[in-house]
């Protein structure tokens, strides 16, 4: 156990994990709706991420942002982050089409749902990482040879953008940690204010609250369970986006630790809730820092696990409480 | 055609279900053409499907009969191996027989320590926290030097045999020729000698496992211990204002399928001589959940069909074994949207939808008579 | 005098600002049929998910066969003797009209894991006197031809029956029967007001709530009237009949009105 260690890099072991947290936290929104609305898990969101994940490095591999820089950098970025937003929207999208509603249509009990997330989840990780053998079938290896090699390793957006770093008295502070926690926590507010005022917010809420009395008082659930996906997919689209510039490097099989981490999150701070979502996914990134920080990197992901089996253990319904429905949303 | 079996007097079944189980015992010295794996050992790939239909046995105990979804099924399995790999060779020279019981043990006294707090919290949570107990145990062993860390453990023991290298006898396999089938003198499996080329002693070994957990199934689903889990599992409450303990039966449930992914982990560490974490990652314990969940979940046969097809067909169509988890995934959403009882669903279950069906159908015809007077 | 089985003292109960039962008291002898009535919403059925555990009470005691049962456990409070049924039917679908009320029978036995591996003569003697008892029990309720019929397949009036006859399975001393003639038609109503009579003269003291003035009047010994929680009358039936207290809240009508 490294405490001096520890101590020494508080600070800069506290804004890392911050930034690590507000990207759990970005994801945990679209596990914490979901199952605020269906009182479903959605296995598959972590999948939702990856292809984000993807979908920015690609665009950026696509409009060359390796040579690109000033101006022109940036507006490759925002295209990256509008594909981005978009491919994760799209899959969200598909997934509740294809996995889900026919599932919610019979009732069916949720654990059969949970189930076919799971496959779903299954069917897009491996679709990724078997892109070079389906591009292989299709004979389009070839002109595609940059994106689909290395299906089943990390690709990798290394040295396209710089990362300045700032003193700040003394402390060391990652330009690309402000961004991503300052981006994360205002799309959160965002949302929030979304969900709590704006029409198509209270029709979440209201389905959320009793399915039943919504549908009757106007609300179409399907638009409402849609809407939810929607959200949920646009959030792990911006995950995914401040992800890669922060990690650079990505995966196939990337979403499951991530997806699980922010489930953790959605859990911690209390499952259905928004806020929660952002405490909890902020929680979890700096205890996960700090702890391996102290028991070594190594131990890094049992750490959050242990984590989230003691947090179910004191406190099931988590630090604020389960509630998208009730106003606290 | 079950009707018929359930009529027969009862040594006419008992003699059935002999036969059945000699003709498993065999299949592997039949070498049945079309069955039989071509470039892969048939013996090897039989033992993989036993251990495969062990684990599916107890997987469903927890996940068919007590109804508790647990996604970290590999942990217990993995607990197992470990202990047999430690105590044979790692830290310890015990013999196999000694170290198997300790392993079914310590995976047991592991599902009690993770159920007791955790089956109280909500049904979909103990996915998730299973879950993150699988990696746990997977991610300890690859950062403990103690138990070998990434590269493992090898030269774990080895089951006793009876009568040395040279066994009691040897049995000849069958040999297909064109249209022919002959004794094969070349190729024989002794009686009975764990070695290292000849895999059929430890399906015989797995075989003999599943057959006792079976009769351990049937006896204890037809008790109250069964009637108790099937309650908790349809209606918690209900079966708690019944006077049944639901807590401790879930407890129960857990732990002997923990019991059962130990002994399945025990034998798989035996015959491997070699484990490491790569053994043990979550994609087995999703693989153990399409079993239990294609063949039809509290139908022990059914799970004992999914758990064939999950194990034996990766490697009879080798050539697609990269696309085994893309195909399972597939399987696992089409089966949850077209057939979510599973492949063969308890007989029950399917008079119970096929009843529940026509009720639905007649009150719709009712509701509609209602609303056509009004 | 006899034997109180059951003593509610001062029980409140409260979901969050809603007081659904305002300290409430009353007793049931031993042996007798106690009528539990009131409107819709009056917390008749909270009253019974208190006294079986289902919800703690704020405040409050409960007392059963002489000791307090407040705090334990669901499945405690049903070994120790008491047994309902439900509002809306809760048997386990997936299970014979048998099994169910094996299940209830399990309540007073003890097999576990081990005898039942081994079949050793606690679980053989435990079965034979489980399914006697059942079988007697679907005699009793007249479904013993449905025994090996699904529950789901059973017919609504039907389930109800087994549903008594689960609760009875567990060998209670007092059972509590939530609107056990909800649904039924006259004929079917006045046949199970009978059945419970017999229920009783089996040894069982009976709790029951029941909507149909006319057969609650019938067959109970006593009636406890609850309205908004709390309890506005206790008499026998005629005492009941002409309280105008009682009156008027089945009426609705203001009770300076109604005196
Ligand atoms: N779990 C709960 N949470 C909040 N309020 C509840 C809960 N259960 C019951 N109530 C409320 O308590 C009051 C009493 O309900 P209860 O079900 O006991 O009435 P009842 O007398 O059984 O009526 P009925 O004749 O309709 O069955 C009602 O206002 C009900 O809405
Ligand atoms: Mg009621």
């Amino acid at each position: 156990m490294n405490f001096e260690f520890f101590f020494n890099n508080l600070p800069e072991l506290t804004i890392t994990g911050l930034a690590f947290g507000a990207i759990y936290a970005l994801i945990a929104l679209g596990y914490t709706m979901v199952y605020g609305v269906l009182q479903l898990i959605n296995f598959a969101h972590s999948e939702v991420f990856m292809y984000g994940t993807f979908a920015m490095l690609w665009t950026v591999m696509a409009l060359g942002g390796r040579e690109a820089d000033g101006i022109k950098l940036i507006a490759i970025m925002i295209a990256a982050l509008f594909a981005a937003m978009l491919v994760s929207a799209l899959i969200a999208l598909v997934l509740e089409r294809v996995a889900y509603r026919p599932l919610i249509k019979r009732d069916a009990p949720r654990l059969i749902a949970l189930i076919s997330a799971i496959g779903a989840s299954f069917v897009l990780a491996e679709l990724m990482g078997l892109r070079d053998r389906i591009a292989g079938w299709l004979r389009l290896d070839d002109d595609l040879s940059e994106y689909v090699s290395g299906a089943r390793i990390n690709n990798s957006m290394a040295g396209v953008i710089e990362k300045p770093r700032w003193d700040v008295a003394g402390v060391s502070i990652s330009s690309i940690d402000v961004l991503v926690i300052v981006a994360a926590v205002g799309m959160m507010v965002l949302l929030d204010q979304f969900v709590r005022r704006s029409r198509l917010g209270k029709g979440i809420r209201a389905t959320a609250q009793d399915p039943e009395t919504a549908a009757l008082m106007g609300v179409n659930p399907t638009r409402t369970i849609q809407l939810t996906f929607l959200i949920g997919g646009l959030m792990a689209g911006i995950a995914a986006f401040l992800y890669m510039l922060k990690i650079e490097t990505t995966r196939y099989d990337v979403g499951f630790l991530l997806g699980v981490k922010a489930f953790t999150a959605a859990v911690l701070g209390g499952i259905g809730n928004l806020r929660g979502a952002l405490l909890g996914g902020l929680v979890l990134g700096v205890a996960e820092n700090w702890g391996s920080a102290i028991f070594g990197t190594e131990w890094r992901d049992v750490i959050a696990f242990v984590l989230l089996v003691l947090i179910l253990l004191v406190r099931p319904t988590g630090l604020l409480g389960e509630s998208l429905g009730k106003a606290r949303a | 055609m079950k009707n018929r079996f359930t009529a027969m007097p009862k040594p006419v079944k008992i003699l059935i279900w002999v036969l059945l189980a000699l003709f498993a015992y065999a299949l592997p010295l039949l070498e049945p053409p079309i069955i039989s794996t071509p470039g892969v050992d048939f013996g090897g790939v039989l033992f993989t499907v036993s251990i495969y239909c062990l684990v599916a046995l107890g997987l469903n105990i927890v996940v068919g009969y007590a109804g508790l979804l647990d996604l970290g099924y590999v942990g217990f399995y993995a607990i197992g191996a470990y202990t047999v790999a430690i105590l044979t060779s790692f830290h310890a020279s015990w013999p196999l027989l000694l170290a198997i019981p300790v392993g079914v043990v310590a995976a047991m006294v592991s599902g009690i320590i993770l159920g007791a707090p955790t089956l109280r919290v909500r049904g979909d949570y103990l996915a998730i926290v299973t879950l993150g107990f699988g990696e746990i145990i997977r991610l300890v062993a690859v950062n403990t030097e103690w138990l070998g860390d990434t590269r493992g453990i090898k030269n774990i023991a080895k089951p006793p045999g009876i009568g040395g290298e040279e066994g009691w006898f040897q049995i000849p396999h069958l040999f297909w020729g064109d249209g022919t089938v002959l004794l094969d003198s070349d190729d024989k499996t002794t009686f009975l000698f764990f070695g290292v080329l000849d895999q059929i002693p430890y399906y015989w070994m797995g075989l003999t496992a599943v057959i006792v957990v079976l009769i351990a199934d049937i006896l204890i689903k037809n008790s109250r211990v069964g009637r108790a889990w099937e309650a908790t599992r349809e209606d918690e409450d209900a079966a708690e204002l019944m006077g049944v303990p639901t807590f401790k039966f879930k407890l129960l449930a857990f732990a002997t399928g923990a019991f059962i992914g130990g002994l399945a982990g025990g034998l798989y560490a035996s015959r491997q001589g070699f484990i490491n974490p790569q053994s043990f990652l979550l994609l087995f314990s999703i693989l153990y959940l399409a079993a239990v969940v294609v063949g039809g979940q509290g139908n022990r046969w059914g799970v004992l069909v999914g758990a064939f097809l999950v194990a034996y067909l990766p490697q009879r169509f080798r050539d697609f074994d990269d696309f085994r988890v893309l195909a399972f995934g597939v399987a696992l959403v089409l089966l949850a949207t077209l057939r979510p009882e599973g492949l063969f669903p308890p007989r029950r279950t399917v008079r119970a939808k096929h009843l529940e069906q026509e009720l639905e159908e007649l009150e719709e015809g009712a509701g509609g008579e209602e609303s056509a007077r009004v | 005098m006899s034997e109180a089985v059951l003593e509610v003292q001062n029980l409140t109960l409260k979901f969050g600002g809603l007081t659904a039962l305002d300290d409430v008291t009353f007793r049931i002898d031993e042996g007798e049929i106690l009528g539990l009535i009131g409107p819709n919403g009056a917390g008749k059925t909270t009253c019974f998910n208190a006294v079986t555990g289902v919800y703690r009470p704020t405040s409050g005691g409960i007392v059963f066969q002489g000791s307090s049962i407040v705090g334990l456990k669901k499945h405690k409070i049903t070994q120790q003797g008491i047994a309902r049924t439900f509002q809306n039917i809760r048997l386990f679908p997936t299970m014979t009209a048998l099994e169910n009320v094996l299940v209830g029978a399990d309540a007073q036995h003890a097999t576990g894991m081990i005898s039942a591996l081994f079949r050793l003569p606690k679980h053989r003697r435990e079965e034979q006197d489980g399914h006697d008892r059942a079988m007697d029990l679907l005699r009793f309720m007249g479904i013993d031809r449905k025994a090996d019929e699904l529950a789901a397949n059973l017919s609504y009036g039907d389930q109800r029956r087994l549903e008594i006859a689960r609760a009875m399975a567990t060998n209670p001393k007092l059972i509590c029967l939530d609107e056990p003639a909800a649904g039924f038609n006259p004929a079917e109503k006045v046949e199970l007001m009978n059945l419970i009579r017999r229920v009783r003269d089996r040894g069982f003291t009976v709790l029951l709530i029941e909507h149909d003035m006319k057969l609650v009047m019938g067959v109970t010994d006593r009636i406890v009237v609850l309205e908004f929680g709390r309890k506005i009358a206790e008499g026998s039936p005629s005492e009941i009949r002409d309280n105008p207290a009682v009156i008027a809240a089945y009426l609705g009508v203001d009770e300076e009105d109604a005196s």
